[in-house]
């Protein structure tokens, strides 16, 4: 077996007021695999994920992207692998006054030097890199629109185009249907699972049970910062979620079909 | 709790009585004055429309005063914006620094600062624009900070999980969305200084002030009626101007 694209070592991480987010996570994911991190919110889903980017610092335990320890990488060699990792975020986090097309050229931004990139000289592969990860999620037609424009499905979709413009191997999507309705929930999955389809790593908190089972190929579930499960979607019922959840289903725990 | 306020109250009109007493206020004074006020009025007119002509260059001159200041500031205020805001600055102590240098500059009004630099560089108008400098990069760099602090942390931390470095997520998530703020609060400082850089001649730092110090001096009541109906024009133009643009900008 190859060696895995991204692995945890025994991760752990504790904020301040001795509070623990993760007590010691294993986990190793595969290239080209769909995972989603299932579990309650506070279980420490959104620390799991920011510590592959290390966006977290872990407090211990050793977090390695393609047979390279990142805790131990430089700030510099750090920022070289960020770019190789898109991510996704549950609020979007895009400049809202700024156009589509502007927040989707940041993707790009790791790539450019300093300079240049303060000076907003981007190159013509950088501006067609960006423009086809529009046309990729069929937005290009509101390219020059401001962001805020858009409803919160076309807002996801503008984020996930600005992860595809970093050319990624993997994508980290943290909640990123949390804020959307059924129909665009499913849109945005399916995108998610194109991107899948064409070798890009997809690595997805989510706590709806129903995606997670129609989405994902694996699914990894978390409490109270330590790995509880840890198999195929396919051998997951009702059960396994309430053994995750420590509770019985509600019905909000599911996002409901795509209408 | 109701004691403590009768307390306070008293505490409070005893002291102005005091200070009042010690000062000399009197409504008798003012009433006994008004007659010399009138008669500086009737002075003072008909205004001296002669002087037009001699005003231009001193108006235009105290405009360009308000204008290099307002520039200079908001320039040298870029940096100190970055440094004075809490999600830019990564040490602390260069926060504290840069905040605690913009408390202590804002607690110094402008016209002292115009006295001291006329001590410094002579009479004359660049110890005014030196003021204005300092004062408009005080008061920009203080207002933005604090709405940079209020910014949307979501772009930055998209910035960086992307791989930018610290100076391309500043020009990628946080200029964009602090410029219209700035721009405004530089314009705003503008009409702040078109109205001190008037005043600025009365303590030698050139400009109109110090045409109509010289008007008053020499009693010429009718020239300097003439250049306060000026001056007044002028600051009301520029307001009204200034206030529009302000209004498209956030």
């Amino acid at each position: 077996m190859s060696p895995p694209q991204i692995e945890l070592r025994g991760v752990q991480v504790r904020y301040p007021g001795d509070v623990w987010a993760l007590r010691g996570v294993d986990l190793a994911v595969g290239r080209g695999e769909f995972v989603a991190i299932v579990g309650l919110s506070g279980a420490g889903k959104s620390t799991l994920l920011r510590t592959v980017n290390r966006l977290v610092e872990p407090t211990a335990g050793t977090v390695w992207f393609e047979g390279e320890d990142l805790t131990a990488a430089s700030p510099a060699r750090l920022m070289e692998v960020r770019q190789q990792i898109g991510m996704i975020f549950q609020t979007f986090n895009l400049v809202k006054r700024s156009s589509v097309f502007r927040n989707v050229l940041a993707g790009r931004v790791g790539r450019v030097s300093t300079w240049r990139a303060l000076l907003g000289l981007f190159s013509r592969t950088d501006l067609e890199v960006a423009f086809d990860a529009l046309r990729k999620l069929e937005i290009h037609d509101k390219a020059f629109v401001r962001a805020d424009a858009l409803s919160g499905g076309q807002q996801q979709r503008v984020g996930i185009a600005r992860a595809l413009a970093q050319e990624p191997k993997v994508i980290l999507a943290d909640e990123p249907v949390a804020s959307l309705d059924p129909p665009t929930s499913h849109m945005v999955m399916r995108d998610l699972r194109r991107i899948n389809q064409e070798g890009i790593t997809v690595l997805i908190n989510l706590h709806f049970i129903d995606l997670a089972r129609e989405y994902a190929q694996r699914i990894v579930g978390l409490r109270q910062g330590q790995v509880v499960y840890d198999g195929p979607a396919e051998a997951v019922d009702d059960a396994t979620f309430e053994q995750i959840y420590g509770r019985a289903l509600r019905a909000d725990d599911f996002r409901g079909a795509a209408g | 709790m109701k004691t403590r306020a009768i307390l306070a109250g008293v505490a409070a009109g005893g002291l102005y009585a005091w200070s009042a007493a010690a000062i000399g206020v009197s409504p008798r004074v003012l009433w006994e004055g008004l007659p010399n006020f009138f008669a500086l009025l009737g002075d003072m007119f008909p205004p001296n429309w002669a002087v037009l002509p001699v005003l231009v260059e001193p108006i235009v001159q105290t405009l360009q005063m308000a204008l290099v200041g307002t520039t200079q500031g908001a320039l040298l205020a870029v940096p100190l914006i970055l440094l004075a805001s809490r999600n830019v600055a990564r040490q602390a102590w260069l926060y504290y620094a840069a905040r605690g240098l913009l408390n202590l500059l804002r607690t110094i009004p402008e016209l002292l600062y115009a006295a001291i630099l006329v001590a410094v560089v002579g009479i004359g108008p660049f110890a005014g624009i030196l003021a204005l400098t300092v004062f408009s990069m005080a008061v920009i760099a203080k207002l933005t900070s604090e709405s940079l602090e209020a910014i949307d942390p979501g772009p930055l931390e998209a910035l960086e999980a992307a791989g930018a470095n610290r100076l391309k997520t500043v020009r990628y998530a946080v200029v964009p969305q602090v410029l219209p703020t700035y721009l405004s609060y530089t314009l705003f400082v503008f009409e702040i200084n078109v109205r001190v850089s008037f005043i600025l001649g009365l303590v030698g730092a050139g400009g109109i002030g110090q045409v109509l110090l010289t008007a008053l001096n020499l009693f010429r009541y009718q020239s300097a009626l003439a250049i306060i109906v000026v001056t007044l024009g002028a600051v009301v133009l520029i307001d009204t101007l200034s206030v529009r643009v302000r209004q498209r900008l956030v």
